[in-house]
């Protein structure tokens, strides 16, 4: 059979020739098309076709800049900035990588690999949490691993290799002094955007301008590294924020606020401490705080500083002021002798809680009396009386630059009744934040001279005005020196070697539901060293229970602070008494 | 005495040509071939990241396969013939193993794993197919008698179907033309061709309606209108468009491919590989390769002329027709004017088997042309 084929094929060879050149026109006109199309490609459109190219190729990548620090007046870091590293994943890289690969196995593993057990031991996360970063199901192209982790963790995290795994740079806002300075720095997000303080008050000028690069990506959007483009705009970092309060009396201020706030239940409290002669805030502090740097499940309500933001009545701290305005007008006298019986104004009874019958001025402060401020409120014209406590600052904003910083409230004149003018003396009807209140009393501090406040650190106060005259400031100065004296109402605020001007304050609490109800403030504001005033602290505790006096509440925080301030800062004492007993010693 | 005579005087020009006509082999073809697989080491350099163990395997795969050409090109062509029974037989049997026991490869069953490599039995067919149908058609009348055409036909259709199960649309085209080429070259009537050109044509809906997969209808629709789904299923294509076009007239240089370096191009080191060379070596590079590839398959055409027997003949022309199907399916996917099969770039893309039967197969070519002298008349 195989020999009859044989002799077949040997003897019939057929040429088809026009089926030949058939298959050649074919393969001619095939080519064609295809060399056609080459050039459509390659020459009509190449323009088109790279630019397209580029643009998948190409694209931009922020550099962050980094954040500028808050530092006390001495340099001391109250907010700074770390580079962290932020870990994210395309869940679709394994998917996309397998759809590619003749041996998929090899490129992802499964999902019970023991690398993911060590980068969920290192990132501290359930293996069943990061493992949801890596579900492919939700469609996402871009999930966060996890935000802001040490570099070191993150370098150890890229040695694993996990699939689809990229890396941020990235920077995490740490504050050093913790709860002590938490509202008055404030704090960023997590995207280094401040929220509340003065990380969000001047956040354009601490968080630069960030940079940008242009990078080269692959076809799964993974930075092809080492390609350097042109066109890197470098980024701007932000500018350091340099603070007036030093952060030592920050400390200070905030242990013995907390101690007095414990030791006397009291709901919240606030104090300011500014020097004397430049209005430079030396130290705010509030109860109750919060830790910046683990701020979780926290009351919107602890973020609030209230030293500024929250306003309250004096009370009789302002008896002082009232004092030296009528004594600066000229409607009272030095030597003048005040009947503090009680009395009637239109119909309505002004009373003192003790009584202590005729009095000169320094005891009238002494005491604090009600009714001799009232008469010394009603000896001056309201529009006088209106325009000194206006000059002040009362109702005004201070202008500290503070998110949310309160003006209190100061009733127009033309409204007063005779009762209300008389009210205003003893620090009702008339409302301010604890700053507004200390910024008063550097009047009476600086001989005189009241100061504009200022958070950030300055050398001199261009805006100070001269509100009282050297004689009236010296004078009542030296009548509330007595008001820590023995039988005074704040023998409580002395401190030791130094000679202390200050006045108290117990003020019933306006209820909700209107009216005074049974809670009481405690305030003491004062000043030392009395003979020439660096420092002036005002305090105000909310709602203590039990004691509620002033002088028996806030007093005692104001000797310490004040104490502890002075020997930080090195004043000399210049209480003469003491200073023989402790040269004896 | 013709022939013999040209013999000795090429014998007499050059020592080293004598030596190569000793080894049965083609200079011509020889010089074709080893410029297109110098392009392929060079193309899977730069696309595999100088990945030395992908390259050292490639050319692995090259020396196997070159020395498999060599060999074949020593065969008679009288035993070819002789065995083209037993190595179709083979061939079926062995795409029944596929479909029965073979790995799966990006979702379809193609490869018989043999333990030392894995091996693609429907690339084996692309050459035993032509080679039955030469020989059965050989062996009756030329041009063929209708029972013929029928018989020849199912020799045909029973491999290419079990390729189509697989699924494997690119390969199964190819069979079915490497085994349609031969019937043609044997004289299939000019009315037959027309009326199963018009026959295939009214089919082609019901084909669609009831054989063809999800995928291959997808890749059908991708390639009418591929901006429908730019990220999804026309990304190959407009990546590969992008590539091609990126290159323009003068290329971007070797290893200056972008687009496929930065993983943008998907298959780029197999079905997609002519879009990096166009990066790389732009419209002229585009139009030197064509001009290699016409080259051999001029030759190949020469040598089926030359063919002294039916059979051969028809094998050779076979062959040189299937291979010019190859590139220009392949070309014609990549630039966008066909859809999506797979089919590599012969001799190019990155892959055994595929290079393995292309070689075999210019073996039997060279085999073809280096006989005739010892032919007995």
């Amino acid at each position: 059979m195989l020999a009859l084929k044989k002799k077949k094929n040997i003897s019939k060879i057929v040429e088809f020739s026009g089926r030949r050149k058939l298959v050649l026109v074919f393969m001619f006109l095939g080519v064609c098309v295809l060399i056609l199309k080459a050039i459509q490609l390659q020459v009509m459109e190449t323009q088109f076709l790279q630019k397209e190219g580029r643009s998948r190729q190409v694209s931009t990548v922020k550099i962050a800049a980094y954040r500028g620090q808050i530092q006390d007046r001495n340099g001391k870091s109250l907010a700074v900035s770390a580079p962290v590293a932020s870990i994210w994943v395309n869940p679709q890289y394994c998917r996309e990588a397998e759809a590619e690969s003749e041996d998929p196995k090899s490129i992802c593993s499964n999902l019970t690999d023991i690398r993911f057990k060590q980068a969920a031991k290192l990132l501290g996360m359930s293996l069943r949490k990061l493992l949801k970063a890596f579900d492919a199901s939700t469609n996402k192209q871009f999930v966060y691993l996890k935000r802001h982790i040490e570099p070191s963790v993150a370098a150890e995290i890229k040695t694993l290799g996990l699939p689809g795994v990229g890396f941020i740079r990235e920077f995490k806002r740490f504050y050093p002094a913790g709860e002590v300075a938490a509202h008055l720095v404030g704090f960023t997000n997590i995207d280094d955007k401040g929220q509340e303080g003065l990380e969000l008050m001047y956040n354009s000028s601490l968080k630069g301008v960030a940079g940008s690069k242009r990078v080269i990506r692959d076809g799964k959007r993974r930075i092809i590294e080492g390609q350097n483009l042109e066109g890197i705009k470098e980024p701007v970092n932000g500018q350091d924020l340099q603070l007036s309060i030093d952060e030592r009396l920050q400390y200070l201020a905030y242990k013995e606020l907390k101690a007095g706030v414990v030791r006397h239940r009291a709901k919240s409290a606030s104090l300011v401490m500014l020097e004397a002669e430049t209005g430079n805030v030396l130290a705010v502090v509030n109860q109750p705080s919060f830790n910046p740097n683990m701020r979780k499940n926290l009351k919107v309500s602890r973020y609030r500083n209230r030293a500024i933001t929250d306003v309250f009545e004096p009370g009789s701290t302002m008896k002082p002021l009232v004092v030296a305005a009528a004594l600066e007008g000229g409607f009272i006298k030095p030597n003048q002798l005040f009947d503090t019986r009680d009395f009637k104004i239109k119909g309505r009874w002004v009373r003192d809680g003790h009584k202590h019958g005729t009095m000169d001025l320094t005891a009238v402060l002494k005491k604090s009396s009600n009714v001799a401020a009232s008469k010394i409120a009603l000896s001056m014209p309201p529009s006088y009386f209106w325009r000194f406590y206006h000059d002040l600052g009362f109702g005004v904003s201070p202008r500290v630059n503070f998110p949310g910083e309160a003006s209190g409230a100061l009733p127009e004149y033309s409204g007063w009744s005779d009762f209300e003018q008389a009210t205003l003396s003893f620090g009702y009807r008339v409302s301010m934040s604890t700053l507004q209140l200390a910024r008063a009393y550097t009047a009476l501090a600086d001989d005189g001279v009241l100061h504009s406040v200022s958070l950030l650190k300055r050398e001199k106060d261009e805006y100070a005005t001269q509100v009282l005259s050297p004689e009236t400031a010296i004078k009542v100065r030296t009548m509330i020196e007595q008001v820590v004296q023995k039988g005074g109402t704040a023998t409580k605020a002395k401190v030791d070697g130094y000679r202390v001007a200050g006045k108290t304050g117990t003020v019933k609490k306006v209820s909700r539901q209107g009216g005074y109800g049974n809670d009481y403030l405690s305030v003491f504001v004062g000043m030392a060293p009395a003979s020439d005033p660096k420092l002036v602290i005002a305090v105000m505790v909310d709602s203590p229970q039990g004691a509620y006096y002033g002088g028996l509440v806030a007093a005692p925080i104001f000797a310490k602070v004040m104490g502890g301030a002075l020997r930080v800062l090195g004043i000399a004492p210049d209480e003469e008494q003491t200073m023989s007993v402790l040269l004896s010693k | 005495m013709k022939v013999e005579l040209r013999a000795e005087q090429f014998k007499e020009h050059s020592l080293i040509g004598g030596l190569l006509r000793q080894l049965h082999v083609d200079i011509p073809l020889l010089i074709g071939l080893f410029l297109l697989l110098l392009m392929s080491f060079m193309m899977l350099y730069s696309t595999g990241n100088k990945e030395t163990a992908l390259l050292i395997r490639q050319a692995a795969r090259m020396g196997i396969a070159g020395i498999l050409m060599i060999v074949l090109a020593h065969v008679n062509p009288r035993q070819f013939q002789r065995y083209s029974i037993p190595l179709y037989s083979l061939g079926v049997v062995l795409l029944l193993a596929v479909l029965l026991v073979g790995d799966v490869g990006k979702g379809a069953q193609r490869w018989l794993d043999l333990g030392l490599f894995r091996f693609q039995p429907s690339e084996m067919i692309k050459i035993t197919t032509p080679m039955m149908v030469a020989w059965y058609l050989a062996g009756h009348d030329i041009p063929p008698k209708w029972r013929h055409i029928g018989v020849a036909t199912l020799f045909i259709l029973i491999p290419t179907l079990l390729i189509v199960r697989q699924p494997d649309l690119g390969t199964s085209l190819l069979v079915a033309s490497s085994g349609a080429s031969v019937l043609y070259f044997a004289g299939l009537s000019w009315r037959f061709l027309l009326v199963t050109i018009l026959g295939l044509s009214a089919l082609a809906p019901l084909y669609w309606q009831f054989f063809m997969r999800e995928y291959q209808k997808d890749r059908v629709l991708t390639f009418l209108n591929p901006e429908a789904d730019p990220m999804g299923k026309g990304y190959h294509i407009i990546q590969s468009k992008i590539a091609i076009g990126s290159g323009g007239p003068y290329g971007k240089g070797w290893q200056g491919n972008t687009q496929s370096q930065l993983d943008f191009l998907p298959e780029s080191s197999t079905d997609f590989i002519f879009a990096v060379f166009a990066e790389e070596f732009g419209l002229v590079g585009c139009l030197g390769l064509l001009a290699i590839y016409l080259f051999i398959i001029a030759r190949g055409l020469y040598i089926a002329v030359q063919a002294q027997d039916t059979y051969s003949r028809l094998l050779a022309g076979s062959l040189v027709c299937t291979f010019f199907v190859y590139v220009f399916v392949n070309i014609g996917m990549v630039i966008g004017i066909l859809p999506v099969v797979g089919v590599p770039l012969p001799l190019i893309s990155y892959g055994g088997t595929s290079m393995v039967t292309l070689l075999a197969g210019f073996g039997i070519l060279m085999s073809i042309h280096t006989h005739k002298k010892v032919l007995p008349n």
